[in-house]
């Protein structure tokens, strides 16, 4: 492993969750942003949801997708809601 | 408190009496409440059920930021909403918001206001079950 890998828990949920096959899993990463990790996710499972219209959230808050990833943060990216 | 939080999301039914009538207070003049319904169809298609899941932890603090809001900027008594999840038949409750004022026109704009910023804010998605047999998430239309 490299040194600048960083291991991240990733939760996901209904779109990408069905797409990916699972609910969680601990992805191994050298992405620096949370945006780096969604492209890198998004192209190994298609999750077939451009960027642009997802938001992401780390360890429970939404943060712009610049933010930098630090070595175990969780991560949920938040397709469009579908409340009410 | 478990059951006077501000915001919560519930595996069963929503109970609108006994919700209603936690919102209790002699100087209320109003209770104001919203109830979000599954309905039999969505953009032409029949519906015979839906699917809430809910992003818990955030779903949590965002929704009681949302509560704490309405009682900032509305001269209210008390606020509460309920969020379903879980599978939610034709006619059964989604949503309940529900606040008290001394006045009516507090009580309809919070009231409002809750259920407009839970439903753009509030991490929930919903899955409609067709009468055709498929399903859909609603807003996941794929791009590529």
């Amino acid at each position: 492993m490299k040194a600048d890998n960083k291991t991240i828990k990733v939760e996901y949920f209904a779109h990408l969750r069905e797409r990916r096959g699972l609910a969680r899993e601990t992805v191994v990463t050298a992405a620096v942003s949370a945006a780096g990790l969604f492209d890198e996710l998004a192209a190994r499972h298609e999750f077939r949801m451009e960027r642009a219209r997802v938001r992401v959230a780390v360890n429970d808050a939404v943060v712009p997708w610049e933010t930098p990833l630090g070595d175990g943060d969780r991560v949920v990216f938040l397709t469009p809601f579908g409340g009410g | 408190m478990e059951g006077r939080q501000l915001f919560t999301l519930s595996p069963i039914t929503i109970d609108t009496a006994v919700l209603a009538a936690s919102l209790a207070s002699a100087s209320a003049g109003a209770l104001v409440s919203f109830e979000g319904r599954v309905r039999n169809s969505n953009e032409g298609k029949e519906v015979l059920a839906l699917e809430y899941e809910a992003y818990e932890a955030l779903a949590l603090s965002e929704g009681t930021r949302v509560l704490e809001e309405a009682l900032e900027r509305f001269p209210l008594l008390a606020a509460r909403c309920v969020h379903r999840i879980g599978r939610l038949e034709v006619g059964e409750v989604a949503v309940w918001v529900g606040v008290i004022a001394a006045h009516r026109d507090a009580a309809f704009a919070a009231c409002r206001y809750v259920i407009d910023e839970v439903k753009a804010r509030v991490p929930i998605w919903k899955k409609e079950h067709y009468a055709a047999g498929e399903a859909g998430w609603i807003g996941e239309r794929v791009d590529r």
